[in-house]
């Protein structure tokens, strides 16, 4: 639940995603759900040259069980918040 | 806890998809589930290889399993047709590993 909360802090942020068959796509996150699934809209993939299969794709719907990394922006951590949180979820399990 | 994102908004779109061995599948969406099974119309398969061009294989009608789904691309039909497949040259997608 807690990364589900994180996620949806950054809506609307442009991140990377790296994908488990080292494809990395960046776009604006467009929506998070429980599987961590992510829609990403406005895609680029970063090596265009190396990866033209999503030349035609703007939006994309990433499966949580092929993110190998979410690249986020530097300001994107609220590291006390993130921290408190972790705290509460390790107290709570 | 019903899942927030679905791909409701794709639904009779045409989508890509990007299996997890490295196969890339065109279609227009019909049905999904939450375990992200997808129901294709209408698919072809794009084979990509680095000594020809895009080769197109006709599939049909497909269920494929949400196990084996990466990404699910919308296609934006007129970048899609501003491409030239025939002349377009790239290394197959790699699978996922886990």
């Amino acid at each position: 639940m807690l990364f589900f909360s994180y996620f949806k802090e950054l809506v609307g942020k442009e991140v990377t995603v790296e994908l488990k068959n080292d494809l990395a796509i960046t776009g604006t996150l467009h929506s998070v759900d429980q599987y961590l699934n992510i829609k990403l809209e406005n895609t680029r993939v970063v090596d265009e040259a190396k990866y033209p299969h999503m030349l035609s794709v703007k939006n994309c719907f990433i499966r949580g069980s092929v993110v190998r990394y979410v690249q986020l922006p530097p300001d994107g951590v609220d590291v006390d918040i993130l921290h408190d949180a972790t705290r509460r979820e390790a107290r709570g399990t | 806890m019903a899942s927030d994102i679905g791909l409701d908004s794709l639904i009779d779109q045409t989508i890509s998809v990007i299996t997890n061995d490295g196969r890339n599948i065109v279609g227009v969406l019909r049905g999904f589930d939450q375990a992200t099974n997808l129901i294709l119309d209408e698919c072809h398969e794009r084979v990509y290889s680095t000594k020809a061009g895009v080769e197109q294989l006709v599939l049909g009608l497909y269920i494929i399993r949400g196990d084996n789904i990466g990404v699910v691309g919308e296609l934006d039909e007129e970048l899609d047709s501003n491409l030239n497949l025939s002349s377009l040259c790239a290394h197959p997608l790699k699978p996922v590993v886990h």
